[in-house]
C-alpha cells in the first residue's frame, strides 16, 4: 500500500516539476495581485499594513484555485485516471496521493514566497513568521478541499470557475481563522495559539475527509 | 493448476444514459483461455469492458472473479481483491505521461499496478534491480529499448500503443482486459501483441480481448456481441482454432 502511494506522489511532484505551468502560473498570479493592490488603493502605508495578511491570504488562496481544476483533469485527458483506479490503491488514497502532491508542489511554495511579497505591502516583520506558519497551517485544507470540487467538475466543459464557486464557500473557515491568529500577533490580543490549533483541525478534518467525497465524486465521473 | 480463475458473467445488464446496452448477457472464461469479443459499432464492446473493470456499475447481474478448480465445487469469490485490482485494463486512451519518459512511465506502472512483491521493502536494492531488469525486458520486448530516455510525448502513435501495453509485462495479473489493444499498431507490432496474449494465456492468465482485426491467436473463443433491440443473441459462443487446441 506504501510503494504505490509514494510512486505516485513521486510522479505527480516530477510531473509538476517539469512541466512548471500550474506552479508558475499560481506564483505569477499571486505577484501580480499583490502588486496591483498598492497601485489600485494609494500609497497608504499605514492602510496597507493593516490589511495585508488579509490581502495575502485571498490572494494565496486564489492562485492556490488556479492549478486545482487541473488535478484530475490532465490525468483523465490522457487516460491515466482509468490506470489510476485499477491499482491496489484504494481510489480514497489516490485522491490523498494527488493532493498532497498538490499541496506540496502548490501550495507549500506559494506561503514560502509569501514574506516577500509582504514587503510590497508595508506587512510588519513580524508577522512574517507568523503568516507563514498559519499559511503552512491552513493550505492543506484548501488542496484537499478542492480536490472535491475538482473531481465534481472532472466532466464539465471549463470546469475551472466552477471549482471555485464550489470550493470557496468551503474555505471560509480557513480564512477566519488564518487571518484571526495573524490579528493576535499584530494586535497582541494573545489568541493565536486557539486560532492555529483550528486552523490545523480544520486541515486534519479535510485530509481525512475530503478524499472519501472526491473518491464518491470520481467514482461517479467513471459511469 | 493450482489457482484457476474464472471470471463469471451471468445475466449481465448494463445501461448507459438510460439505454440498455447490453441486456442478459452470460459467459464465462476461466484461466488459460482468450475470449475474443466482437461485433458491429455501438454493440456493447466497450460498455461491457467497463462494466467488468468496474467503471460501469451494472443494471443486474453478476460479475464474478472465482478462484479454485473449475468445475469443482469449492469456488469462492476471489479473497479481498476486486476485479480492478486483478486485471489489467487497455482501453481506447493510453495512459502514458507525456511529459515522463518512455521508462518512467514503465516504472510508474510497475510500482503502481503490482500488487504484492516478494520481500518487497526487505532489500531495497534488489527490488531496485529487479524493477531496472523488469523494465528493460519490458521495453526491449515491444522495441523500445532504444527509447527508454525519450519523453513519451515525442513516440508516434504506434509507439505510444506499446509503450502502453508495456504495463501488461511489467505488474503480473491474472486478467487482461484489452480494448482494441492493437489500435494504430502496424503488422509486425500486432502479431507481437498477439504473442503477448498467446504467452500470458498458456501461463494460465485469461484475457477478453474487444478486437475489430483477426489477432491471429493461436487458439481462443469468440464472443460476438449484437446491438441490442436487434434480436442479437449474445450468449452464442463458437469455438475456434486455428490450429490444435491447447
Amino acid at each position: 500500500m506504501i510503494a504505490p502511494f509514494r510512486a505516485l506522489i513521486g510522479r505527480d511532484i516530477t510531473l509538476a516539476l517539469r512541466d512548471g505551468a500550474g506552479l508558475g502560473t499560481a506564483l505569477g498570479f499571486y505577484l501580480i495581485v499583490v502588486t496591483m493592490l498598492p497601485l489600485g488603493l494609494g500609497p497608504d502605508m499605514k492602510l496597507l499594513s493593516r490589511i495585508a495578511p488579509g490581502m495575502l491570504w485571498i490572494a494565496m488562496l486564489l492562485a492556490a484555485l488556479l492549478s486545482m481544476a487541473r488535478l484530475f483533469e490532465a490525468d483523465q485527458e490522457d487516460g491515466s485516471l482509468e490506470v489510476l483506479a485499477t491499482g491496489s490503491l484504494p481510489l480514497e488514497l489516490v485522491v490523498m496521493a494527488k493532493a498532497l502532491a498538490h499541496w506540496l508542489t502548490t501550495a507549500v511554495p506559494l506561503a514560502l514566497v509569501t514574506p516577500v511579497l509582504g514587503l510590497l505591502l508595508n506587512l510588519d516583520l513580524a508577522a512574517n513568521g507568523p503568516l507563514v506558519l498559519t499559511m503552512l497551517a491552513g493550505t492543506p485544507a484548501i488542496s484537499f478541499l478542492g480536490a472535491i470540487g475538482a473531481a465534481l467538475t472532472l466532466r464539465a466543459r471549463r470546469g475551472g470557475l466552477l471549482v471555485a464557486l464550489l470550493v470557496l464557500p468551503l474555505y471560509i473557515p480557513t480564512l477566519i481563522f488564518g487571518i484571526s491568529a495573524i490579528s493576535a500577533i499584530l494586535l497582541d490580543t494573545g489568541a493565536f495559539t486557539p486560532s492555529i490549533l483550528i486552523l490545523t483541525a480544520i486541515s486534519l478534518m479535510s485530509i481525512v475527509l475530503a478524499p472519501i467525497a472526491a473518491a464518491a465524486a470520481l467514482r461517479m465521473q467513471f459511469e | 493448476m493450482t489457482s484457476a480463475r474464472q471470471l463469471v458473467v451471468t445475466d449481465l445488464v448494463v445501461e448507459r444514459g438510460g439505454r440498455i446496452v447490453i441486456s442478459g448477457l452470460s459467459f464465462e472464461v476461466s484461466g488459460g483461455e482468450a475470449l475474443v469479443i466482437t461485433g458491429p459499432n455501438g454493440a456493447g464492446k466497450t460498455t461491457l469492458m467497463r462494466a467488468l473493470a468496474g467503471f460501469l456499475a451494472p443494471k443486474s447481474g453478476q460479475i464474478e472473479l472465482r478462484i479454485g478448480a473449475p468445475g469443482s465445487n469449492g469456488m469462492n469469490r476471489d479473497d479481498g481483491l476486486s476485479i480492478a485490482e486483478q486485471a489489467h485494463v487497455i482501453g481506447h486512451l493510453n495512459g502514458i505521461k507525456a511529459t515522463l519518459t518512455v521508462a518512467e512511465n514503465v516504472a510508474f506502472a510497475r510500482s503502481f499496478l503490482a500488487n504484492e512483491r516478494p520481500a518487497a521493502e526487505a532489500g531495497d536494492l534488489k527490488t531496485d534491480a529487479r524493477a531496472f531488469d523488469d523494465i528493460d525486458a519490458a521495453l526491449d520486448k515491444l522495441g523500445l529499448g532504444n527509447l527508454a530516455a525519450i519523453p513519451a510525448g515525442l513516440l508516434s502513435a504506434g509507439q505510444k500503443r506499446r509503450l502502453c501495453l508495456a504495463r501488461l509485462l511489467v505488474a503480473q495479473r491474472p486478467v487482461w482486459l484489452l480494448d482494441e489493444p492493437t489500435v494504430s499498431l502496424d503488422a509486425v507490432s500486432t502479431r507481437l501483441v498477439a504473442s503477448l496474449i498467446d504467452a500470458h494465456v498458456n501461463g494460465g492468465g485469461m484475457a477478453l480481448i474487444v478486437t475489430h482485426v483477426p489477432l491471429g491467436l493461436s487458439n481462443y473463443r469468440e464472443l460476438e456481441l449484437r446491438p441490442t433491440g436487434t434480436g442479437g443473441r449474445p450468449d452464442a459462443d463458437t469455438e475456434k482454432s486455428e490450429s490444435a487446441p491447447l
